[in-house]
């Protein structure tokens, strides 16, 4: 009997992806584990638009009218606040998580970029501190590689309560990843299955983090400026209590953020997304009067200058990125097919990060695949990822006749759907409503 | 000996005068008074001296400690001795909890007892408790030695790697993964050198010997129970 395709409906209740993943665990017995970010739509700065100069606004000449984009970051109790030449900085991502060859890469470009990178999970490699300019050191949960040495070299300091792929969620890399060299700076045995802890060992709550906050000043004499990261669930809370616990920076990372490696029901059903998550911190942060006393740095989802650019509008100080800084390094490039075939994926949609197969080299400790990424060619490729990034940044602010990229505000702004207009409080285009308010 | 009164000045002076000290001062004997709780007291030190606190501290005394000799003569609060490297922190009284979190190395002597969480994360210290510990102690702990003296509460052990407890008196329910181990000569000769070494009399021939049983270093769908 011959099939008519025409009469063969796939469920919308359960698509391919989902009949895939429910013969996987029938299979394995375990939750998906795999890394990059969340894959379902979900409302975000594309939803919203620059309206540009007009008769009420005028504009600045592109190239010819300065636009600056410098910022200063940690200024409210550091002695030694952070100058960065662009608001555009580069998120914690592991030695572990990426190789050593990425690491370096990403800082070699920061520092050409007059911009800051971060460590992650595992601590401050040699590599990524001496071609780093300006290092954010993380203080997470697991203090694997925790050094009192390296916070003290560290130029600013990044306190990890949470992150936008994983709110609530601790670290996790597969035993595949850890290396010898690995193992050593986590102080764990040779290739095992790690799982960092969701909370830190010392300190639960606000009250405690005021006084841990205290004890990392006290180490490093004030010097450095103190962030305090969260994954964006409850902003509307959680800036707060960072300002009351003597956060100099928020980072916020709404859920589009990246992973190494994570539950996939963690990274598609946790936290709520970057863009209503950046007008609830910025509020929260007005209603304290410490809006731009506290700096706010923005990171989960962010792609393009007009992603800077719209964070920015809605009272964000700086944004970070990570996965795209990834794509800039050659994830997801079409090169190497088989070996993207090799582990069940192709180019434009590969998250095996966990596996760490990386066909490009980029989040692989394996010497062969990591010599795929030449961190020269990686950094140039940072760097004029970023040196884009900046133009389109500053293109769109001259169009708004901003002098600064921080003056863009959300006057500028308009919403395409009536999600995203109550979202990130900005009106419906060609209305003056802002759903919510009257 | 130089002696700071904290009633007269803050943590912040007293830490930057010992920050400030050079490997080889000759300022290496100072007493600390009047601490009255306050936190993160002779936090960070880098360099071989002595410091006596007279009194109970808060928070984090002697946190990231590095080759200095802390003693003090009071109770401490949360996280004495935390992420410490190298040194010695000895507290003549009680500990609160999480007492060498996640510290890496050094020598951390408690002479009373210590609150839940006693040694969690630990990456390489040795902890010596005279008296008893509260639950979750040396939780997820990586490396290094907890004794304890007295007694273990509940959960002793969880999710524990190569970390090695002994303990003199009873354990509650142990943690997961956390199982008894044969204690040999060997474990014994060692128990008994950190004993001197922690300067606390007991006799080792009583203890027993934890760690892990590594059932759960790789995910496995029939071990699924045990992190219920």
């Amino acid at each position: 009997m011959s099939v008519d395709r025409r009469a063969l409906r796939p469920s919308a209740t359960f698509p391919d992806h989902v009949l895939a993943e429910i013969h996987r665990a029938a299979d394995q017995g375990v939750y998906e584990i795999r890394g990059f970010g969340t894959k379902r739509h979900l409302p975000s700065f594309d939803d919203l638009l620059f309206l540009g100069a007009s008769m009420s606004r005028y504009p600045l000449e592109g190239y010819r009218e300065r636009c600056d984009t410098g910022v200063v970051l940690g200024d409210r109790f550091a002695s030694r606040p952070i100058e960065l030449a662009i608001p555009i900085t580069v998120a914690g991502m592991s030695f572990g998580a990426l190789g050593a060859n990425a690491k370096e890469a990403i800082g070699r470009a920061c520092t050409a970029m007059g911009t800051s990178s971060t460590t992650g999970d595992g601590g401050m490699t040699e590599e990524e501190r001496r071609s780093s300019k300006t290092l954010v050191y993380q203080v997470l949960p697991s203090r694997y590689g925790m050094n009192p040495d390296d916070l003290r070299r560290a130029d600013a300091i990044e306190v990890v309560v949470g992150q936008g792929a994983k709110p609530g969620g601790g670290g996790m890399l597969l035993g595949q990843k850890i290396t010898e060299r690995v193992a050593g700076m986590r102080d764990l045995p040779v290739g095992i299955d790690q799982r960092s802890a969701c909370r830190h060992p010392d300190w639960t709550g606000p009250d405690d983090l005021t006084i841990k906050i205290r004890e990392l000043r006290e180490v490093t004499d004030w010097e450095k400026p103190v962030y305090v990261k969260i994954g964006a669930s409850r902003p509307q809370f959680d800036v707060p209590l960072a300002v009351k616990a003597g956060a100099d920076v928020i980072v916020l990372d709404g859920m589009q953020g990246g992973t190494a490696a994570t539950q996939d029901v963690f990274i598609e059903h946790v936290g709520i997304p970057t863009l209503p998550a950046v007008r609830r911190a910025v509020e929260a942060l007005q209603e304290l009067d410490m809006h731009r006393k506290v700096q706010l740095i923005v990171s989960g989802g962010i792609r393009s200058g007009a992603d800077a650019a719209k964070a920015l509008a809605l009272g964000a100080d700086a944004v970070s990125i990570g996965s795209a800084a990834m794509v800039a390094l050659g994830c997801n490039r079409p090169v190497h097919l088989e070996d993207y075939h090799a582990i069940g994926t192709e180019p434009g949609a590969c998250h095996h990060c966990h596996t760490g197969r990386c066909p490009v080299g980029v989040t692989t400790q394996d010497a062969d695949l990591e010599a795929r990424l030449d961190p020269e060619q990686g950094a140039r490729w940072l760097r004029n990822y970023l040196t884009a990034m900046v133009l389109e940044l500053q293109t769109i602010a001259r169009a708004n006749g901003k002098s600064h990229v921080l003056n863009l505000e959300p006057e500028d702004l308009v919403a395409l759907t009536v999600e995203a207009a109550a979202m990130a409080g900005v009106p419906l285009a060609g209305t003056d409503w802002i759903p919510g308010r009257a | 000996m130089t002696t700071v009164d904290l009633s007269a000045c803050s943590v912040r002076e007293l830490n930057a005068r010992l920050h400030a000290l050079a490997a080889d001062t000759n300022e290496t004997a100072w007493r600390v008074t009047e601490p009255r709780g306050a936190h993160a007291v002779a936090a960070g030190l880098t360099v071989p001296v002595s410091v006596e606190i007279d009194g109970h501290v808060g928070y984090y005394c002697g946190g990231m400690n590095q080759e200095a000799a802390l003693t003090v003569n009071g109770h401490c609060g949360t996280g004495v001795g935390e992420n410490m490297m190298s040194g010695t922190v000895r507290v003549r009284g009680n500990a609160s909890q999480c007492a060498g979190a996640s510290a890496h190395g050094g020598l951390l002597a408690i002479e009373g007892d210590a609150g839940p969480r006693c040694g969690i994360s630990m990456k390489g210290v040795d902890i010596v408790v005279r008296g008893s510990v509260g639950h979750m102690s040396a939780f997820m702990a990586q490396s290094g030695t907890l004794v304890v003296c007295g007694d273990a509460g509940e959960d002793l052990g969880d999710s524990i790697y190569e970390a090695v407890i002994y303990v003199g008196g009873a354990t509650g329910r142990l943690g997961a993964d956390c199982v008894e181990k044969d204690m040999t000569r060997a474990h014994r000769d060692r128990l008994s050198a950190l004993l001197e070494r922690a300067g606390i009399d007991a006799d080792p021939a009583g203890f027993r010997r934890f760690g892990s049983a590594r059932r759960l270093y790789h995910f496995h769908v029939d071990n699924a129970d045990a992190y219920r």
